[in-house]
């Protein structure tokens, strides 16, 4: 039995989020949209109609490149991919081919704790297609779907496992959010993993036939096709076979991949340089400005949190995951320079916000309170003014309603009580009235004095300085 | 004496609409029944909208009480059916087509409307533009005014026709390879091929896409000129457009020296063997006439004629291959039920297209094909830049070049529907200008047995201006031939 290890490259689609299709002005947004209606001459290819550059689909997958550290080609040429299909209207796909937007980039990835770089061969522009339905008797075309931007992005054949695809793919999905560029929705079509995959025994460098599987629409598809395919073609070498040059599709119900075509029926697509598209030449001045409005990337962000802030390494991979929760972080923690920490606020992030974050579904542009009402809310609470218990019925109020802390601190009377006469009152009116725990703690029973710093945050109505409260128990019970 | 208006040019259309002497409506009836009196026997027109061009006519006549004195207002066109017509039946001569009407209208033809034209239909073209003298149109094929046993030439032989005709006062064509020039020169009227990108193509049902333009036919070099004035400009839903300002075509040809101090370069290579001798001699007496009046002719070459043909149905063909993909039966236009997908576009494209266009879609497709692309379709390209060159490198010499339209006049009909190869070689003068993207005009120099000969005058890319005032000072230097063709 010969051990194999796997050759794996992607090539991953994502729609970009651009207001208008990629060669007309139709709405690029189809979720939703009865059947085609956002259509045109153009998009429906009627006689005569051109094609005309979406030029924010151009500095989007341009930004894409430069974030996965790409050559950015300042000559781009189109290119027209030949085939026959019902959701393809001009019966050709407006491509790049020989020269890509973006060449020679690399993206590092993170497998269980490890680092590992993976090549991107290139990142193109094309356009997508409409979408099919069967039903008895037919298929109906929609091309609501037809000319949205489509950025590939094709990687090197480096990765080695499912594990590391899976992280690729999740990390190029949180660089084109962090970018602005695309949904990255997998469940709703934004993203389509391709991949290609051969075997080669451990100890050769002759790498096998290669496989290439189609239509993976999920991370778990990502995940398990790849799986599959490891393990079907180490049982065919094992058994003696060989492995057929195919298309497969990943066939999600029965868990299997399903071979779609042969090596046979391979297409010629006749690819030829678009001639209703001049050359499109990118000013190298607009290339720097894209460079220069490439935001912080995850990884770098992550860095700077655990180096500047002495933030643990989960953490900062938590709050940098999404960009608007890491920009919201940040904006506290400037907010509140003087008065908080960066570690308090990372904990109320992780845990309160995103808890509600996570419950109600909405996006952080959505808080109803600025970052500076929540450094508000931490400060008071770090400085004592309210009890940690009080500052998260606080944080309840700014969620629900966006008032001020402050403002609910008042209006509830919350204001912590932390002067020594009034808790002194309360704490001799508690030993009083619980005379028996008063006297088990005296006789040496620790556990009791919870009970009754209990009985005094009662009575003050939650209002007292716990710490005060234990401490004036303590000199109490013990005089 | 409205019955005779039909035979005004534009230029005196218009004067006489300015001082208001006939109105819209009279000129357009007058056309109208021109084109009942005779097209029956040229054919010229796939499809007429009368009603329609009358309440254009109306309209302009409306426009102009209202001191509107838009160029084109109250002049009636023909259009070639290669180009969409919103409402109006548009099957660029083809069966897969033939039902076809568009939702919207092509660039030039807003801007047709918005410069007052009215529209009287939509002239015969080869399939798809795919010929040389509309026999193959899938409907009939256009008889030459000047001998109706004669093809007018194509593809825009509808359009050629109906001017020669006089079944309209103005058209536009389209010409890929020679469309315009060709029948505008068998039929004795003027043709233009502007610069590429000088004209919008959006709306123009594409052929070989980096070669295509629209252009006037007319009845006289300034009508030429006005139309063209009228359609050209960058056009943002075209990318190939030119985003440079449109010249006073037809105002700077009053200003125009005339042939004065013109170098005219008289290309070696297309003074040949197969140029028919009557051709030859009208192309002497040409540049001599040219001469007298102070040009200086200049004999120059352009080596790399010899391989126009080849390369032209090289990338004419491979980019048609793709173009004519849309017509899958799946949105508009014929559809022949097959039992599966593969089955109905099989049915759909065999019923739809006629077999020229069937045969330069294999053409096309095979010179695109995986181990093919570099021998055929990019070494194509390749001579087409050094065709490009010969070009730039004569107008380093030379303003403008002579040269014959056609090796011949007007051929019978039928005479070479059997050798497809005969056909593509009378392309041989005009494919050069379109595969260099440089201007060409046709103007009518002289008669065989009949039928007119066609002087080419090419220019220097945007040198617009210079080819229609050289095309200009030939027509008044020049014997004007008949008006009226005898039919």
């Amino acid at each position: 039995m010969t051990t194999y290890e796997a050759i794996i490259g992607m090539e991953v689609h994502i729609e970009l989020q651009t207001q208008s299709k990629m060669f007309c002005a139709c709405p690029a947004s189809f979720f939703g949209a009865a059947p085609n209606i956002n259509t045109c001459p153009t998009c429906l290819a009627l006689p005569g109609a051109l094609p005309v550059i979406n030029r924010q689909a151009v500095a989007y997958t341009a930004l894409t490149g430069l974030a996965l550290n790409c050559r950015i080609h300042r000559r781009n040429v189109f290119a027209r991919k030949n085939y026959f299909y019902p959701d393809l209207p001009k019966g050709y796909q407006i491509s790049q081919y020989e020269l890509p937007l973006c060449t020679d980039g690399a993206l590092d990835i993170t497998v269980a704790g490890a680092g590992k770089t993976v090549g991107i061969t290139r990142v193109h522009l094309e356009e997508d297609t409409g979408k099919l339905t069967h039903v008895s008797g037919g298929s109906l075309v929609d091309l609501n779907r037809a000319g949205v931007p489509l950025m590939e992005i094709v990687s090197e054949p480096d990765i080695r496992s499912a594990a590391e695809a899976y992280a690729y793919v999740s990390q190029l999905r949180q660089i084109v959010r962090y970018l602005g560029v695309s949904s990255g929705d997998m469940e709703k079509g934004a993203m389509r993993c391709e991949v290609n995959l051969s075997l080669k025994p451990v100890d050769s460098e002759v790498w096998g036939t290669k496989v290439e599987v189609k239509n993976l629409n999920s991370f778990r598809a990502v995940r398990n096709a790849i799986t599959w395919e490891i393990a079907r073609q180490t049982e065919t070498l094992n058994a003696g076979g060989q492995v057929e040059q195919v298309t497969m599709g990943w066939d999600e119900t029965r868990g299997r991949t399903v071979v779609q075509r042969s090596k046979e029926d391979a297409h010629d697509y006749r690819y030829f340089p678009e001639p209703d598209l001049p050359p499109l030449n990118l000013d190298p001045v607009r290339i720097d400005e894209l460079a220069d409005s490439l935001p912080e990337l995850p990884a770098a962000k992550a860095a700077r949190y655990r180096a500047t802030w002495q933030l643990s390494a989960q953490d900062a991979a938590l709050l940098t995951e999404h960009r608007d929760r890491a920009e919201y972080f940040e904006a506290a923690v400037a907010a509140g320079a003087d008065t908080i920490s960066a570690r308090a606020a990372a904990n109320w992030m992780t845990g309160e916000i995103f808890r509600r974050l996570n419950e109600s579904g909405i996006a952080v542009a959505d808080i109803k309170f600025p970052p500076a009402d929540f450094a508000r809310l931490i400060a008071l609470v770090e400085t004592g003014k309210i009890n940690r218990q009080a500052g998260k019925d606080v944080l309840a109020g700014m969620w629900q309603f966006g008032a001020q802390p402050d403002a609910i601190v008042a209006a509830k009377g919350l204001k912590q009580i932390s002067d020594s006469g009034a808790i002194e009152k309360i704490v001799t009116q508690v030993i009083a009235e619980n005379p028996d725990p008063a006297a088990q703690f005296r006789a040496g029973k620790e556990k009791v004095i919870g009970f009754l710093v209990g009985q005094v945050m009662r009575h003050s109505r939650g209002k007292a300085n716990p710490k005060l409260a234990e401490a004036a128990l303590r000199r109490k019970l013990a005089s | 004496m409205t019955d005779s208006l039909f035979q005004l040019t534009i230029e005196q259309a218009q004067a006489r609409l300015s001082r208001k002497e006939i109105s819209a409506v009279e000129l357009t009836e007058s056309v109208l029944n021109r084109i009942l009196a005779v097209d029956n026997q040229v054919k010229a027109f796939l499809s007429l909208q009368p009603e329609a061009a009358l309440e254009a006519a109306r309209r302009a006549d409306d426009r102009r009480a209202a001191g509107d004195t838009a160029p084109l207002l109250g002049i009636p066109l023909a259009i070639k059916d290669s180009i969409i017509t919103k409402g109006v039946p548009t099957t660029c001569g083809s069966k897969i087509l033939e039902n076809f009407v568009p939702p919207y209208n092509a660039t030039v033809i807003k801007k047709l409307g918005r410069a007052g034209a009215i529209v009287l239909g939509k002239t015969n073209t080869d399939e798809f533009t795919m010929g040389s003298s509309t026999e193959h149109s899938a409907f009939f094929t256009t008889s030459n005014p000047w001998n109706l046993n004669c093809v007018p030439g194509g593809s825009s032989g509808g359009s050629a026709a109906a001017i020669a005709a006089h079944e309209a006062l103005g058209a536009l064509g389209t010409d890929t390879g020679g469309s315009i020039r060709q029948p505008a020169a068998f039929c004795g009227v003027v043709g233009l091929k502007p610069t590429y990108g000088r004209v919008s193509r959006y709306g123009l049902i594409a052929h070989g896409s980096s070669l295509d333009q629209c252009g006037p036919l007319a009845k006289s070099v300034a009508d030429a000129a006005l139309l063209l004035q009228t359609i050209a400009g960058h056009d943002p839903r075209d990318s190939t457009t030119l985003d440079r300002p449109v010249p006073a075509y037809f105002d700077d040809l009053k200003r125009s020296h005339g042939f004065k101090g013109l170098k005219i370069g008289i290309p070696r290579e297309y003074f040949i063997e197969g140029l028919a001798p009557p051709v030859e001699k009208a192309m002497r007496a040409a540049i001599a006439l040219a001469e007298s009046h102070g040009a200086a002719p200049v004999e120059i070459s352009l080596p790399h004629t010899q391989y126009g043909i080849p390369v032209y149905y090289l990338i004419a063909t491979a980019e048609a291959s793709s173009n004519l993909s849309r017509y899958d039966g799946v949105r508009y236009g014929l559809r022949a039920p097959g039992d599966d997908m593969w089955q109905t576009y099989f049915e759909t494209r065999a019923a739809g297209f006629g077999p020229e266009v069937k045969r330069r879609i294999m053409l096309g497709a095979y010179a695109l094909s995986a181990g093919y692309y570099d021998a055929y379709y990019l070494k194509a390209q390749k001579v087409r830049t050094l065709i490009r060159r010969d070009f730039e490198a004569a107008f380093r010499q030379v303003d403008v070049i002579f040269a014959p339209t056609t090796p011949d006049v007007a051929f019978a009909k039928g005479a070479n529907l059997d050798d497809p190869l005969k056909m593509y070689l009378s392309d041989v003068f005009t494919v050069m200008a379109n595969l260099a993207g440089i201007p060409g005009i046709t103007v009518p120099a002289g008669f065989s047995a009949g039928l007119p000969i066609g002087l080419q005058i090419l220019g220097p890319a945007l040198g617009e201006s210079a080819i229609l005032q050289a095309a200009h000072a030939f027509e008044q230097a020049a014997d004007r031939h008949p008006p009226i063709p005898p039919i």
